[in-house]
Protein backbone atom coordinates (compact mmCIF):
# COMPACT_ATOMS: atom_id res chain seq x y z
CA UNK A 1 0.00 0.00 0.00
CA UNK A 2 1.93 2.85 -0.98
CA UNK A 3 -0.88 5.23 -0.78
CA UNK A 4 -0.69 4.64 3.01
CA UNK A 5 2.04 6.94 3.64
CA UNK A 6 2.77 9.97 1.45
CA UNK A 7 6.28 11.11 1.13
CA UNK A 8 5.29 14.82 0.46
CA UNK A 9 2.24 17.38 1.19
CA UNK A 10 2.08 17.37 -2.87
CA UNK A 11 1.86 13.38 -2.67
CA UNK A 12 -0.81 13.82 0.08
CA UNK A 13 -2.92 16.24 -1.36
CA UNK A 14 -2.75 14.53 -4.51
CA UNK A 15 -3.77 11.55 -2.94
CA UNK A 16 -6.78 13.32 -1.14
CA UNK A 17 -8.06 14.81 -4.40
CA UNK A 18 -8.50 11.15 -6.30
CA UNK A 19 -11.65 9.09 -6.20
CA UNK A 20 -12.05 5.15 -5.64
CA UNK A 21 -12.44 4.31 -9.22
CA UNK A 22 -13.26 1.50 -11.03
CA UNK A 23 -13.79 1.11 -15.58
CA UNK A 24 -11.75 3.61 -17.82
CA UNK A 25 -12.30 6.46 -20.23
CA UNK A 26 -16.09 7.32 -19.97
CA UNK A 27 -17.31 4.40 -18.03
CA UNK A 28 -15.37 5.03 -14.97
CA UNK A 29 -17.43 5.36 -11.35
CA UNK A 30 -16.10 7.11 -8.24
CA UNK A 31 -17.48 3.99 -6.06
CA UNK A 32 -16.75 6.35 -2.88
CA UNK A 33 -19.18 9.39 -4.16
CA UNK A 34 -21.93 6.98 -5.53
CA UNK A 35 -21.53 4.78 -2.32
CA UNK A 36 -21.66 8.34 0.11
CA UNK A 37 -24.14 10.04 -1.96
CA UNK A 38 -26.48 7.27 -1.82
CA UNK A 39 -25.83 6.20 1.65
CA UNK A 40 -27.12 9.99 2.51
CA UNK A 41 -30.23 9.78 0.35
CA UNK A 42 -30.85 6.53 2.15
CA UNK A 43 -30.14 7.99 5.32
CA UNK A 44 -32.41 10.86 4.47
CA UNK A 45 -35.52 9.05 3.43
CA UNK A 46 -35.32 6.63 6.46
CA UNK A 47 -35.36 8.90 8.82
CA UNK A 48 -38.41 10.90 6.82
CA UNK A 49 -39.80 8.47 6.45
CA UNK A 50 -39.42 7.24 10.07
CA UNK A 51 -40.95 10.45 11.74
CA UNK A 52 -43.38 10.40 8.98
CA UNK A 53 -44.93 7.18 9.71
CA UNK A 54 -45.22 8.35 13.51
CA UNK A 55 -46.26 11.28 12.70
CA UNK A 56 -48.91 12.86 15.14
CA UNK A 57 -50.99 15.50 15.88
CA UNK A 58 -50.59 15.62 19.78
CA UNK A 59 -47.63 16.65 20.69
CA UNK A 60 -44.97 15.64 18.63
CA UNK A 61 -41.58 14.34 19.57
CA UNK A 62 -37.89 16.71 18.53
CA UNK A 63 -37.51 14.52 15.94
CA UNK A 64 -40.97 15.11 14.39
CA UNK A 65 -40.49 19.18 15.43
CA UNK A 66 -37.00 19.45 13.49
CA UNK A 67 -38.32 17.54 10.34
CA UNK A 68 -41.74 19.83 10.42
CA UNK A 69 -39.54 23.25 10.78
CA UNK A 70 -37.15 21.97 7.62
CA UNK A 71 -40.75 20.75 5.96
CA UNK A 72 -42.22 24.64 6.54
CA UNK A 73 -39.46 26.24 5.79
CA UNK A 74 -39.14 24.44 2.67
CA UNK A 75 -42.50 24.93 1.91
CA UNK A 76 -42.93 28.58 2.30
CA UNK A 77 -40.11 29.08 0.35
CA UNK A 78 -41.86 26.95 -2.53
CA UNK A 79 -44.51 29.04 -1.99
CA UNK A 80 -43.04 32.36 -2.22
CA UNK A 81 -41.37 31.31 -5.25
CA UNK A 82 -43.14 28.73 -7.51
CA UNK A 83 -46.89 30.38 -7.98
CA UNK A 84 -47.63 27.95 -9.74
CA UNK A 85 -49.95 24.76 -9.16
CA UNK A 86 -47.56 21.79 -9.11
CA UNK A 87 -47.38 18.68 -6.66
CA UNK A 88 -43.40 17.73 -7.71
CA UNK A 89 -42.34 21.04 -6.69
CA UNK A 90 -42.48 21.19 -2.96
CA UNK A 91 -41.02 17.24 -2.78
CA UNK A 92 -38.10 17.54 -4.85
CA UNK A 93 -36.97 20.83 -3.23
CA UNK A 94 -37.07 19.14 0.35
CA UNK A 95 -35.58 16.22 -1.34
CA UNK A 96 -32.38 18.56 -2.89
CA UNK A 97 -31.84 20.58 0.12
CA UNK A 98 -31.34 17.90 2.39
CA UNK A 99 -30.32 15.62 0.73
CA UNK A 100 -27.25 18.12 -0.44
CA UNK A 101 -27.31 19.26 3.05
CA UNK A 102 -26.03 16.18 4.10
CA UNK A 103 -23.51 15.34 1.34
CA UNK A 104 -21.92 18.47 2.36
CA UNK A 105 -22.32 17.97 5.59
CA UNK A 106 -19.47 15.16 4.98
CA UNK A 107 -17.10 17.94 4.62
CA UNK A 108 -16.74 18.81 8.36
CA UNK A 109 -15.63 14.73 9.37
CA UNK A 110 -12.07 15.21 9.18
CA UNK A 111 -10.84 14.67 6.40
CA UNK A 112 -8.16 11.66 7.12
CA UNK A 113 -10.71 9.62 9.37
CA UNK A 114 -13.07 8.07 6.91
CA UNK A 115 -10.31 7.53 4.47
CA UNK A 116 -7.81 5.81 7.25
CA UNK A 117 -10.31 3.87 8.37
CA UNK A 118 -10.96 2.46 4.52
CA UNK A 119 -7.06 1.84 3.97
CA UNK A 120 -7.74 -1.03 6.61
CA UNK A 121 -10.45 -2.15 4.65
CA UNK A 122 -8.62 -2.25 1.77
CA UNK A 123 -9.58 1.06 -0.53
CA UNK A 124 -6.77 3.23 -1.93
CA UNK A 125 -8.45 6.62 -1.98
CA UNK A 126 -11.93 7.70 -0.23
CA UNK A 127 -13.09 10.90 -0.84
CA UNK A 128 -15.85 11.29 1.60
CA UNK A 129 -17.25 14.83 0.16
CA UNK A 130 -19.94 13.30 -2.84
CA UNK A 131 -20.67 17.34 -3.66
CA UNK A 132 -16.55 17.96 -4.12
CA UNK A 133 -17.12 15.55 -6.92
CA UNK A 134 -17.82 17.56 -10.36
CA UNK A 135 -19.82 14.01 -11.19
CA UNK A 136 -22.16 14.30 -8.50
CA UNK A 137 -23.46 17.93 -8.84
CA UNK A 138 -23.73 18.06 -12.34
CA UNK A 139 -25.17 14.96 -12.57
CA UNK A 140 -27.94 16.80 -10.54
CA UNK A 141 -27.93 19.24 -12.28
CA UNK A 142 -28.55 17.74 -15.65
CA UNK A 143 -31.64 16.42 -13.52
CA UNK A 144 -33.04 19.77 -13.36
CA UNK A 145 -32.03 20.64 -16.52
CA UNK A 146 -34.13 17.86 -17.86
CA UNK A 147 -36.95 18.91 -15.35
CA UNK A 148 -36.71 22.50 -17.34
CA UNK A 149 -37.19 21.11 -20.19
CA UNK A 150 -39.79 19.24 -19.56
CA UNK A 151 -41.71 21.95 -17.57
CA UNK A 152 -41.45 23.92 -20.58
CA UNK A 153 -42.95 21.96 -22.86
CA UNK A 154 -45.37 20.83 -20.64
CA UNK A 155 -46.72 24.38 -19.80
CA UNK A 156 -46.28 26.16 -23.11
CA UNK A 157 -46.51 23.67 -25.28
CA UNK A 158 -44.19 22.40 -28.24
CA UNK A 159 -44.86 25.27 -30.43
CA UNK A 160 -44.61 27.44 -27.34
CA UNK A 161 -40.91 25.83 -26.22
CA UNK A 162 -40.16 26.07 -29.61
CA UNK A 163 -41.07 29.92 -30.25
CA UNK A 164 -39.25 30.89 -26.81
CA UNK A 165 -36.03 30.11 -28.04
CA UNK A 166 -36.30 31.65 -31.46
CA UNK A 167 -38.77 34.67 -30.95
CA UNK A 168 -37.29 35.81 -27.87
CA UNK A 169 -35.50 38.17 -27.45
CA UNK A 170 -35.85 39.75 -30.82
CA UNK A 171 -39.67 38.92 -32.04
CA UNK A 172 -39.09 38.61 -35.61
CA UNK A 173 -38.44 35.17 -37.56
CA UNK A 174 -34.96 36.72 -39.50
CA UNK A 175 -33.42 36.96 -35.72
CA UNK A 176 -34.56 33.25 -34.86
CA UNK A 177 -30.90 31.89 -35.25
CA UNK A 178 -29.67 34.50 -33.35
CA UNK A 179 -32.11 34.43 -30.86
CA UNK A 180 -31.48 30.59 -30.85
CA UNK A 181 -27.86 30.72 -30.17
CA UNK A 182 -28.58 33.43 -27.40
CA UNK A 183 -31.31 31.80 -25.42
CA UNK A 184 -29.30 28.23 -25.48
CA UNK A 185 -26.78 30.06 -23.87
CA UNK A 186 -28.43 31.30 -21.39
CA UNK A 187 -30.70 27.64 -21.19
CA UNK A 188 -27.42 25.89 -20.93
CA UNK A 189 -25.70 28.35 -18.66
CA UNK A 190 -28.34 27.10 -15.63
CA UNK A 191 -27.49 23.57 -15.31
CA UNK A 192 -23.48 24.47 -15.52
CA UNK A 193 -23.38 27.00 -13.15
CA UNK A 194 -25.60 25.09 -11.16
CA UNK A 195 -23.94 22.06 -10.48
CA UNK A 196 -20.20 23.93 -11.26
CA UNK A 197 -21.26 26.05 -8.05
CA UNK A 198 -22.29 23.43 -5.66
CA UNK A 199 -18.99 21.77 -6.84
CA UNK A 200 -16.45 24.61 -6.36
CA UNK A 201 -17.90 25.53 -2.92
CA UNK A 202 -17.68 22.10 -1.44
CA UNK A 203 -14.21 21.13 -3.60
CA UNK A 204 -12.40 24.55 -2.16
CA UNK A 205 -14.02 23.62 1.14
CA UNK A 206 -12.72 20.35 1.34
CA UNK A 207 -8.63 21.71 -0.37
CA UNK A 208 -8.00 24.35 2.61
CA UNK A 209 -9.04 21.33 5.32
CA UNK A 210 -6.52 19.10 3.08
CA UNK A 211 -4.39 21.87 2.91
CA UNK A 212 -4.35 22.69 6.14
CA UNK A 213 -4.09 19.16 7.36
CA UNK A 214 -0.96 19.02 4.99
CA UNK A 215 1.13 21.77 5.32
CA UNK A 216 0.31 22.44 9.22
CA UNK A 217 2.38 20.49 12.51
CA UNK A 218 -0.30 18.18 13.25
CA UNK A 219 -0.59 20.33 17.04
CA UNK A 220 -1.45 23.71 15.50
CA UNK A 221 -3.87 22.68 12.97
CA UNK A 222 -7.10 23.13 14.83
CA UNK A 223 -5.97 27.16 15.18
CA UNK A 224 -6.88 27.47 11.26
CA UNK A 225 -9.14 24.40 10.78
CA UNK A 226 -11.45 24.94 14.05
CA UNK A 227 -12.51 28.44 12.27
CA UNK A 228 -12.47 26.97 8.82
CA UNK A 229 -15.04 23.99 10.43
CA UNK A 230 -17.13 26.53 12.06
CA UNK A 231 -17.14 29.08 9.04
CA UNK A 232 -18.22 25.92 6.87
CA UNK A 233 -21.58 25.11 8.64
CA UNK A 234 -22.57 28.45 6.78
CA UNK A 235 -21.37 27.67 4.01
CA UNK A 236 -22.71 24.27 3.68
CA UNK A 237 -25.97 25.23 4.48
CA UNK A 238 -26.08 28.03 2.55
CA UNK A 239 -24.85 26.16 -0.85
CA UNK A 240 -27.68 23.64 -0.01
CA UNK A 241 -30.23 26.45 0.33
CA UNK A 242 -29.10 27.99 -3.11
CA UNK A 243 -29.45 24.60 -4.75
CA UNK A 244 -32.80 24.53 -3.78
CA UNK A 245 -33.77 28.02 -4.23
CA UNK A 246 -32.06 28.06 -7.59
CA UNK A 247 -33.88 24.68 -9.02
CA UNK A 248 -37.08 26.25 -7.80
CA UNK A 249 -36.55 29.47 -10.09
CA UNK A 250 -35.53 27.66 -12.91
CA UNK A 251 -38.96 25.98 -13.25
CA UNK A 252 -40.52 28.49 -11.72
CA UNK A 253 -39.18 30.26 -15.06
CA UNK A 254 -39.80 27.13 -17.45
CA UNK A 255 -43.57 27.27 -16.15
CA UNK A 256 -44.18 30.46 -16.29
CA UNK A 257 -46.39 31.20 -18.98
CA UNK A 258 -45.65 34.47 -20.67
CA UNK A 259 -46.88 35.90 -23.73
CA UNK A 260 -44.51 36.86 -26.60
CA UNK B 1 4.22 12.76 6.70
CA UNK B 2 3.10 11.40 9.34
CA UNK B 3 -0.27 10.09 9.19
CA UNK B 4 -0.63 9.42 12.38
CA UNK B 5 0.01 13.05 13.63
CA UNK B 6 -2.18 14.02 11.07
CA UNK B 7 -4.91 11.93 12.58
CA UNK B 8 -3.89 13.24 16.08
CA UNK B 9 -4.34 17.16 14.72
CA UNK B 10 -7.43 16.23 13.14
CA UNK B 11 -8.60 14.89 15.72
CA UNK B 12 -8.62 17.52 18.26
CA UNK B 13 -10.13 20.00 15.73
CA UNK B 14 -12.87 17.45 15.85
CA UNK B 15 -13.10 17.69 19.27
CA UNK B 16 -12.91 21.05 19.74
CA UNK B 17 -15.57 21.72 16.10
CA UNK B 18 -18.09 19.00 18.25
CA UNK B 19 -17.04 21.23 21.77
CA UNK B 20 -18.13 24.17 19.22
CA UNK B 21 -21.45 22.87 18.18
CA UNK B 22 -22.58 21.50 21.74
CA UNK B 23 -22.21 25.02 22.93
CA UNK B 24 -22.81 27.59 20.58
CA UNK B 25 -24.97 25.42 17.25
CA UNK B 26 -27.21 22.96 18.93
CA UNK B 27 -28.16 25.09 21.78
CA UNK B 28 -30.62 27.78 19.83
CA UNK B 29 -32.01 24.59 17.43
CA UNK B 30 -32.59 22.61 20.17
CA UNK B 31 -34.40 25.71 22.42
CA UNK B 32 -36.65 26.33 18.94
CA UNK B 33 -37.65 22.71 18.62
CA UNK B 34 -38.83 22.47 22.31
CA UNK B 35 -39.97 26.18 22.08
CA UNK B 36 -42.24 24.27 19.30
CA UNK B 37 -42.79 21.05 21.30
CA UNK B 38 -43.93 23.22 24.38
CA UNK B 39 -46.62 25.81 22.17
CA UNK B 40 -47.87 22.76 20.75
CA UNK B 41 -48.90 20.96 23.95
CA UNK B 42 -50.07 24.44 25.28
CA UNK B 43 -52.17 24.70 23.20
CA UNK B 44 -53.25 20.97 23.23
CA UNK B 45 -53.56 21.63 27.10
CA UNK B 46 -55.86 24.58 26.78
CA UNK B 47 -57.82 23.12 24.22
CA UNK B 48 -58.93 20.48 26.59
CA UNK B 49 -59.07 22.33 29.58
CA UNK B 50 -61.41 24.81 27.72
CA UNK B 51 -63.29 21.45 26.66
CA UNK B 52 -63.80 20.48 30.34
CA UNK B 53 -64.75 23.90 31.72
CA UNK B 54 -67.44 24.09 29.01
CA UNK B 55 -68.82 20.72 30.20
CA UNK B 56 -68.93 22.05 33.38
CA UNK B 57 -70.49 25.12 32.69
CA UNK B 58 -73.04 22.98 30.49
CA UNK B 59 -73.92 20.75 34.23
CA UNK B 60 -73.83 24.14 36.15
CA UNK B 61 -76.18 25.52 33.90
CA UNK B 62 -79.20 22.63 34.52
CA UNK B 63 -77.96 22.69 37.73
CA UNK B 64 -79.06 26.25 38.16
CA UNK B 65 -81.97 25.53 35.87
CA UNK B 66 -83.30 22.40 37.97
CA UNK B 67 -82.69 24.96 41.19
CA UNK B 68 -84.33 27.50 39.62
CA UNK B 69 -87.47 25.36 38.94
CA UNK B 70 -87.24 24.10 42.49
CA UNK B 71 -87.47 27.65 44.18
CA UNK B 72 -90.36 29.07 41.64
CA UNK B 73 -91.94 26.31 42.58
CA UNK B 74 -91.96 26.73 45.94
CA UNK B 75 -92.79 30.24 45.43
CA UNK B 76 -96.04 29.78 43.35
CA UNK B 77 -96.98 27.12 46.63
CA UNK B 78 -95.94 29.88 49.12
CA UNK B 79 -98.20 31.82 47.02
CA UNK B 80 -101.26 29.61 47.11
CA UNK B 81 -101.12 29.29 50.65
CA UNK B 82 -100.57 32.91 51.57
CA UNK B 83 -103.98 33.73 49.07
CA UNK B 84 -105.60 30.78 50.62
CA UNK B 85 -104.48 32.24 53.83
CA UNK B 86 -106.26 35.71 52.68
CA UNK B 87 -109.43 34.64 51.48
CA UNK B 88 -109.90 32.56 54.87
CA UNK B 89 -109.17 36.06 56.83
CA UNK B 90 -111.35 37.82 54.91
CA UNK B 91 -114.33 35.57 55.26
CA UNK B 92 -113.53 35.59 58.93
CA UNK B 93 -113.57 39.05 58.92
CA UNK B 94 -117.08 39.32 56.68
CA UNK B 95 -118.83 36.93 58.62
CA UNK B 96 -117.57 38.64 61.95
CA UNK B 97 -118.80 42.33 60.29
CA UNK B 98 -122.01 40.62 59.27
CA UNK B 99 -122.13 39.42 62.67
CA UNK B 100 -121.79 42.58 64.22
CA UNK B 101 -124.21 44.37 62.09
CA UNK B 102 -126.39 41.74 62.51
CA UNK B 103 -126.37 42.31 66.28
CA UNK B 104 -126.16 45.86 66.01
CA UNK B 105 -129.64 46.24 63.59
CA UNK B 106 -131.27 43.38 66.21
CA UNK B 107 -129.82 46.18 69.29
CA UNK B 108 -131.24 48.78 67.63
CA UNK B 109 -134.63 47.59 66.62
CA UNK B 110 -134.42 46.20 70.13
CA UNK B 111 -134.25 49.58 71.40
CA UNK B 112 -136.52 51.26 68.70
CA UNK B 113 -138.99 48.89 69.82
CA UNK B 114 -138.51 49.58 73.81
CA UNK B 115 -138.89 53.18 72.89
CA UNK B 116 -142.00 52.66 71.36
CA UNK B 117 -143.50 51.04 73.68
CA UNK B 118 -142.71 53.44 76.70
CA UNK B 119 -143.88 55.91 74.06
CA UNK B 120 -147.26 53.59 73.31
CA UNK B 121 -147.56 53.16 77.24
CA UNK B 122 -147.02 56.73 77.96
CA UNK B 123 -149.95 57.76 75.24
CA UNK B 124 -152.48 54.51 76.35
CA UNK B 125 -151.84 56.37 80.02
CA UNK B 126 -152.53 59.79 78.82
CA UNK B 127 -155.37 58.32 76.85
CA UNK B 128 -156.50 56.21 80.15
CA UNK B 129 -156.21 59.49 81.88
CA UNK B 130 -158.08 61.25 79.79
CA UNK B 131 -160.96 59.06 79.19
CA UNK B 132 -161.17 58.56 82.55
CA UNK B 133 -160.84 62.78 83.05
CA UNK B 134 -163.73 62.69 81.10
CA UNK B 135 -165.69 59.59 83.00
CA UNK B 136 -165.39 61.15 86.24
CA UNK B 137 -165.02 64.48 85.36
CA UNK B 138 -167.94 65.82 87.10
CA UNK B 139 -167.83 63.93 90.38
CA UNK B 140 -163.80 63.50 91.06
CA UNK B 141 -161.35 65.68 92.00
CA UNK B 142 -158.01 65.19 89.83
CA UNK B 143 -155.59 65.48 92.69
CA UNK B 144 -157.57 62.95 94.96
CA UNK B 145 -157.20 60.63 91.88
CA UNK B 146 -153.69 61.31 90.80
CA UNK B 147 -152.62 57.82 92.72
CA UNK B 148 -155.29 55.78 91.03
CA UNK B 149 -153.75 56.92 87.86
CA UNK B 150 -150.18 56.39 88.22
CA UNK B 151 -150.81 53.15 89.60
CA UNK B 152 -152.53 52.41 86.52
CA UNK B 153 -149.69 53.48 84.06
CA UNK B 154 -147.40 51.36 86.06
CA UNK B 155 -149.32 48.60 85.32
CA UNK B 156 -148.99 48.76 81.77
Amino acid sequence: MAVSSPASPQAYIKHHLENLQVGSGFWTFNLDSLFFSILLGVLFLWIFHRVARKATSGVPSKLQCAVEMIFEFVNNTVKDMFTGQNKLIAPLALTVFIWVFLMNLMDLIPVDFLPYAGQYLGLSHLRVVPTADVSITMSMSLGVFALIIIYSIKYKGITGFIKEYTLHPFNHWAFAPINLVLELVSLLAKPVSLGLRLFGNMYAGELIFILIAALLPWWSQWVLSLPWAIFHILIITLQAFIFMVLTIVYLAMASATEDH
Amino acid sequence: MNMNATLLGQAITFVLFVWFCMKFVWPPVIRAIEKRQKEIADGLASAETAKKDLELAKANTSDIMQQAKVEANAIIEQANKRKAAILEEAQQEASREKERIVAQGLAEVEAERKRAREELKQQVATLAIAGAEKIIERSVNEAANSDIIDKLVAEL
